[in-house]
């Protein structure tokens, strides 16, 4: 090929300009940069509106009729699920304000559970989509999270019911750190594999997940099982002393997790952002070539950031265990993993993108579960949702074609990922 | 951008490195350990193994049974090994090697069974029938996905595909009341999904992980709703005309063959079919050649006259097809209902049987047959009361596909240019 004849020296110099120019890009204001992000959103919605209308029969019936009714009826399907939605994932606004002016104490909880159940909702997808961001930072595909997170939960579940008698400041850490060692073992095996033998991370990830689901299911059953649980895969329940506690009383599952996913999502944009390490890890990542000649190792890098990756999606598991289920199911995720891809991506693979894409699947899938008690939209909607949104962010110039926007001077950051021969 | 040395790489690949040949041997070695320690002295010298060699409810082709006696059969099998394994060390099986890891692995799954079923009976013949079936759905995703990589797509999709495939084949199947209508239908939704990640990644240029990621996503939403809102509350849309056991003339007749092979449903022919279709066109005509030199390099392909995007289309298409015949398989060939994620990871394991199979049509239907069976091992052993977890030989197949990834057996030969999109310059 002529390229390889080109002054290496040069080309290299024009590699690392290139960073310093995406530089410069990412200072483009927050709104810029969300356009496309919210306008996917938006439009999302939209599609799932559409979806709403097209699958109901009685607005088939009312078309039938005629269609100014049937508009009317499509309209009124719509509004009352999407205001069920909003409910379920907000609250009853007029609730809500009452209860604020009132003092009623436990009247204020419940008005604005919805919301807190929301962030509950959203906590595991904070770590799990971090877990894929990390990656992709790095040019690591991780589809591994659900694997990641069932084998975090079981080392999470397993220190947190069969050691007693700790205080629970010690404890509940403990267990918690358990999940993200079991997660970054988990993580480990593909990041060692990528690194000295060039596997594919996409395929030994995938098959890690399977193995993980089968471990799970053999401890849930054996080891791990639940004394009388008759055969059914499920853990003991964990000691009082590892769980991460709740803010209030019953029905109300607000908990600290919450508060330590956004500690963990800042301090992985500080590592990220702010350290030598970081930046060798998106040298890596955006460029390996250029990382090459400026001598970082990307083995190091590689199992580093797998490790790391898959110790955040173990703190998924975890938290999830510790502060809500408070023992162990094969049930645990509802897919979390694929989802988290979507988050990841969706929220720009930027810490703050995926906390807010977080926050917002998390409500989105809260609110969904009163739509389908109210309107009878099965839940799974919000995963169309989802990947529609997903195209859209991955693809925007199919959203600047539908909006008419025009396109931007630079051109976007890509994310690298190598194909499966793993030569990079 | 590597492409010419890479193409030059892959010409080292037939020869066999110095190290590679002695963990080999050393392994094949193991093999014969393990079955001497942990089958054979494990097992006592009267004790006989039986194996039905008729699956049941068959009456062609039917092959008297085998009755073994346990130990002797072990201690050759491992006495076998042992001897494979010494040549391997001292002189080399050369080109063969990786045969002959592969009949001591036979070995190895034999003489499992043979000491599973120590003092009791196996119908062996009946595990392979069903090792068969559940190969089905692999193998033909493994074909959609070298449809896809060999023209230079990744496809990670195959699973969303097959998902989709499956609801689509159920309910046209139940409101015609047609099986091939239902495969038909199955077959259509598949293709719109490989359009829409043909279009993500060749058109956008999308990363085409992320867009396989898309489709997934998609299939497993839109067909968990679509089940809740209507498949569980109308029976008669999810009731299909299933397609059922055809013994083929003559073959159906050759005793053991015969029932396995030749006496299953029309997927099983279809495998067949495609494997021999897939293997002669892509390495056999001109139409493989222009095919496969887009996947490996495109720049070049396009200064021969060759289009592509045109191509690359095709054969995202092409694999949409396939893998809406395995979607199809599931409800139409073997459950007869649809189920919410009922293809259960199948796609991804297609993927790995691909991979395994060295993007070899080939290659892909053995690494199927084997996933298969481990599969079909796993449901046997339970029911002869094993000690061993199912779990765990559920896991074989993962395991052995990440040991082959590792470049145990060899580095596969991926497309080269796969996963990148083209630009026309």
């Amino acid at each position: 090929m002529t390229e390889q004849k080109k002054d290496l020296g040069q080309e290299i110099l024009n590699e690392i300009n290139q960073d310093q120019l995406k530089k410069e890009h990412s200072r483009k204001p927050f709104l810029g940069k969300a356009t496309i992000p919210l306008l996917a959103i938006v439009t999302g919605l939209i599609i799932g509106a559409l979806l709403i209308a097209l699958t109901s029969q009685s607005v088939y019936a009312a078309f039938g009729e005629s269609i100014g009714k049937g508009f009317t009826q499509a309209f009124s399907e719509i509004g009352s699920a999407y205001k069920a939605l909003f409910t379920g994932a907000i609250g009853d606004p007029v609730r809500m304000i009452n209860a604020v002016r009132g003092d009623d104490a436990k009247e204020l909880r419940q008005a604005f559970n919805p919301f807190l159940e929301s962030l509950v909702q959203a906590t595991p997808y904070i770590f799990a989509g971090l877990a894929v961001a990390l990656g992709f930072r790095s040019g690591l595909f991780n589809i591994g999270v659900e694997g990641q997170l069932f084998i975090g939960a079981a080392c999470a579940t397993f220190v947190g019911y069969s050691i007693t008698g700790l205080p629970a400041w010690i404890h509940m850490p403990l267990a918690f750190i358990a999940g993200a060692l079991g997660g970054a073992f988990w993580g480990f095996i593909p990041g060692l594999l990528k690194a000295k033998t060039g596997g594919h991370e996409v395929i030994n990830t995938i098959m890690m997940n399977w193995i993980a689901f089968r471990l799970t299911e053999w401890l849930l059953s054996g080891p791990m099982t639940r004394e009388g649980s008759g055969g059914m895969p499920i853990s003991p329940i964990i000691e009082k002393t590892a769980e991460i506690p709740q803010f209030f009383p019953s029905p109300i599952r607000f908990h600290l997790g919450f508060f330590m996913a956004l500690i963990v999502a800042y301090v992985i944009w500080w590592i990220l952002f702010k350290t030598t390490w970081g930046l060798n890890l998106r040298t890596v990542g955006t460029n390996p070539r250029a990382a090459k000649y400026a001598g970082l190792s990307t083995t190091k890098s590689i199992i580093l950031a797998m490790s790391l990756s898959g110790a955040l999606a173990g703190m998924a598991g975890a938290v999830q265990i510790l502060a809500v289920n408070r023992s162990m199911a094969l049930g645990l995720s509802s897919g979390y993993g694929f989802d988290s891809i979507a988050l990841a991506l969706i929220g720009n693979t930027h810490p703050v993108g995926v906390v807010l894409s977080s926050i917002l699947f998390g409500t989105l899938r809260n609110g969904a579960t009163r739509m389908m008690v109210v309107s009878s939209i099965p839940i799974d909607i919000v995963d169309v949702v989802q990947a529609i949104i997903l195209m859209f962010v991955a693809a925007p110039a199919i959203i600047r074609s539908i909006y008419h926007l025009r396109k931007p001077k630079q051109e976007e950051e890509q994310i690298f990922l190598s194909g499966w021969g793993g030569q990079s | 951008m590597t492409t010419s040395s890479r193409v030059i790489e892959h010409k080292h690949i037939a020869e066999i490195s110095s190290t590679r040949k002695i963990v080999i041997g050393v392994v094949e070695i193991l093999i014969g350990l393990l079955i001497y320690l942990a089958f054979a002295a494990k097992t006592t010298g009267e004790a006989l193994t039986k194996f039905v060699m008729t699956p049941g409810g068959i009456d062609q082709g039917l092959m008297a049974d085998w009755i073994l006696p346990s130990r002797i059969t072990l201690l050759v099998l491992a006495a076998a090994a042992f001897v494979i394994g010494a040549y391997q060390l001292i002189r080399g099986f050369g080109k063969w090697t990786n045969l002959m890891i592969g009949i001591c692995a036979l070995f190895l799954t034999f003489g499992f069974l043979v000491w599973q079923a120590a003092d009791k009976q196996l119908n062996l013949a009946g595990m392979l029938s069903s090792a068969v079936l559940l190969a089905v759905p692999i193998t033909l995703g493994a074909f959609s996905g070298i449809l896809a990589e060999r023209s230079g797509i990744v496809n990670i999709s195959i699973e969303g595909m097959m998902l989709m495939a499956s609801m689509a084949a159920a309910i046209v199947g139940s409101v015609t009341k047609n099986a091939w209508l239902g495969l038909l239908g199955g077959i259509l939704s598949s293709i719109i999904l490989a359009l829409i990640l043909g279009v993500l990644s060749i058109k956008y240029k999308i990363n085409q992980v992320i867009s396989g990621t898309v489709i997934n996503i998609f299939s497993a939403g839109m067909t968990a709703f679509i089940s809740q809102k209507f498949l569980q509350h109308i029976e008669g849309l999810n009731n299909p005309k299933m397609f059922t056991r055809v013994p083929l003339p003559v073959l159906a007749d050759i005793p053991l063959i015969g029932p396995i092979l030749f006496n299953q449903n029309l997927f099983v022919y279809l495998m067949f079919l495609i494997l021999i279709i897939l293997q002669v066109a892509l390495f056999q005509t001109r139409w493989g050649l222009r095919f496969r030199s887009v996947g490996e390099h495109p720049k070049a392909a396009d200064t021969l006259g060759i289009n592509v995007i045109k191509t690359r289309y095709m054969g995202v298409i092409l694999s949409g097809l396939v893998a809406g015949i395995a979607g199809a398989f599931f409800t139409l060939g073997s459950v007869g209902r649809f189920d919410e994620g009922m293809t259960a990871g199948k796609g991804f394991i297609g993927l790995a049987a691909m991979i395994f199979g060295n993007w070899m049509p080939v290659g892909a239907i053995g690494a199927g047959a084997l996933f298969g069976f481990a599969d079909a091992i796993g449901s046997k052993l339970s029911l002869l009361g094993s000690t061993i977890p199912p779990q765990f030989m559920a896991m074989a197949p993962y395991l052995i596909t990440m040991v082959v990834l590792a470049g145990f057996i060899g580095k596969g030969q991926a497309p080269a240019a796969e996963g990148e999109p083209y630009e026309k310059e």
